[in-house]
């Protein structure tokens, strides 16, 4: 039982907790951004940007994380170079961050294209017709109503994100799962306990957030 | 009613084609409406009149023939063809309002983000407009809070705001229950009466034979009828005109 009493174990657990959250935020911030600008290619006039958004969906939403993590370390990092950091974790957390990033934002760009379904195309049409670009269209008129459609799916992506970071750990980054991994090795005796105890932080930290996003949802839910 | 028809015409339609697929939706339409005319256009469903209504601000691109506006001939994509759209005011048989934006927010946003006016300068305006079509005291409203009547008045506005050279309506008051289609044609009314060039696509009889200056009636995408009011009601040349007329105006 003496597990989680042992301070460089709970340290552990909280550094891998700490990495899981770093990895969830800044990938977040960095696919939704990303989501958005494929989902405006994807709807745009332009035959080159909307085959470039449908590409890129098409590639990242139909291959594994667990790959796309992997090219991030042995094909960006080992065979190509690219180094984000001289320290070694954090080398691997940025590459964790843009492997989630890319692959996150495939399914953030098609949330916002479902939303953008939602709205009427009369919308777009009234918007057009009093001479507003299309960008402005997008930004004034479709995307803020989309919105409101799109709260609920990125509240499930949000989740995904936040477990999906715990492939993070295949390219060594001591995230969450490393750290449990290494305690069952060591706490045989404990297992039950070890595999509680993170699986709870885990529902811990997101059942809350599926109700905030829930919640969210029917408060901005538009009236027609 | 007068011809009121002075210099070149305002909108140019020249053996305008149109299909939707093998389906012939406008088949070689010819058409000039003259500054500060009212066009109505009649026909059955599917006749092609609201489309034709949507080529003139190329909400609905066609495939041949020429459509001029203004002496210009529209522009195919980008900033010239926003900037005609801002120059002609369109009204929606479903009214359009921005959902997310108060009504005086539908009416302002135009001028602020297209022709860049000051807000408090288009929100002034903006009042003055809402005050014309009699909903001044629904501006802080959402358009959902709104009757069909008041909304689509509030799209009229809308349209207004920009003050376009001409304004087209598709079907106005086809979505509007019955009683309150005739606060929608009192402002269209007015509308006509100070001089605004119109296109008018409406199942409306009474709002075409009185503020009418010409009736198109149009069936299977061709135009077949191009007349006065008194003419047209009285004496409907075309078989297909006088079929139309018997069976809309028996009831």
């Amino acid at each position: 039982m003496d597990v989680f009493t042992d301070p460089k174990n709970f340290e552990a657990y909280v550094s891998g907790f700490l990495w899981i959250l770093k990895l969830t935020g800044a990938s977040a911030v960095c696919a939704l951004v990303l989501g958005v600008l494929l989902a405006a290619m994807r709807v745009s006039p332009v035959p080159v940007l909307r085959g470039f958004g449908a590409g890129w969906v098409n590639i990242f939403r139909n291959t594994p994380l667990t790959l796309v993590i992997f090219f991030c370390y042995f094909g960006l990092y080992s065979t190509l170079g690219l180094s984000l950091s001289q320290e070694l974790d954090l080398n691997r957390y940025w590459l964790g961050v843009i492997g989630l990033s890319t692959y996150t934002a495939a399914f953030v760009c098609e949330a916002i294209r479902s939303g953008i379904n939602t709205v009427p195309t009369g919308q777009a049409e009234a918007a057009r017709a009093i001479g507003l670009s299309f960008a402005q269209t997008l930004r004034i008129v479709v995307l803020p109503q989309a919105a409101r459609s799109v709260i609920a799916p990125f509240g499930s992506i949000l989740i995904a994100l936040c477990k999906n970071a715990t492939i993070v750990g295949t390219i060594g980054l001591m995230e969450s799962s490393n750290v449990m991994k290494d305690l069952i090795n060591s706490y045989g005796n404990a297992v039950i306990l070890i595999f509680l105890v993170f699986a709870g932080t885990f529902a811990a930290l997101l059942i809350p957030t599926g109700y905030f996003f829930g919640w969210l949802a029917n408060k901005l839910a538009v009236k027609r | 009613m007068d011809d009121v028809t002075t210099g070149e015409p305002l909108i140019v339609l020249d053996s305008v084609n149109k299909w939707f697929g093998p389906l012939h939706v406008l088949d070689d339409v010819s058409l000039s409406v003259g500054r500060g005319e009212v066009v109505v256009v009649i026909g059955p469903s599917g006749s092609g009149k609201s489309t034709l209504c949507r080529t003139i601000n190329r909400l609905e691109p066609i495939n041949s023939g020429t459509i001029t506006f203004d002496g210009q001939a529209l522009p195919a994509e980008g900033k010239p063809l926003a900037k005609l759209r801002s120059e002609v005011g369109m009204v929606f048989q479903s009214f359009n309002l921005f959902a997310h934006k108060t009504i005086l927010e539908n009416v302002t946003l135009g001028p602020v983000k297209v022709r860049r006016e000051k807000p408090a300068a288009a929100r002034e305006r903006g009042l003055a407009l809402l005050d014309r079509v009699g909903i001044a005291n629904q501006a802080g409203k959402f358009p959902a809070q709104l009757s069909g009547g008041q909304q689509q008045r509030a799209a009229i506005a809308r349209a207004l705001a920009m003050q376009p050279k001409a304004m087209l309506f598709d079907e106005p008051t086809s979505a509007l229950d019955p009683e309150m289609v005739g606060e929608v044609l009192d402002v269209m009314t007015s509308l006509a009466r100070d001089g605004m060039t119109m296109v008018v696509v409406t199942h409306e009889m009474g709002f075409a034979r009185h503020a009418a200056n010409r009736v198109i009636f149009m069936a299977d995408g061709k135009l077949v009828e191009d007349a006065a009011p008194t003419e047209f009601f009285a004496n409907p040349r075309s078989e297909r005109a006088k079929d139309f007329l018997s069976k809309i105006l028996t009831h």
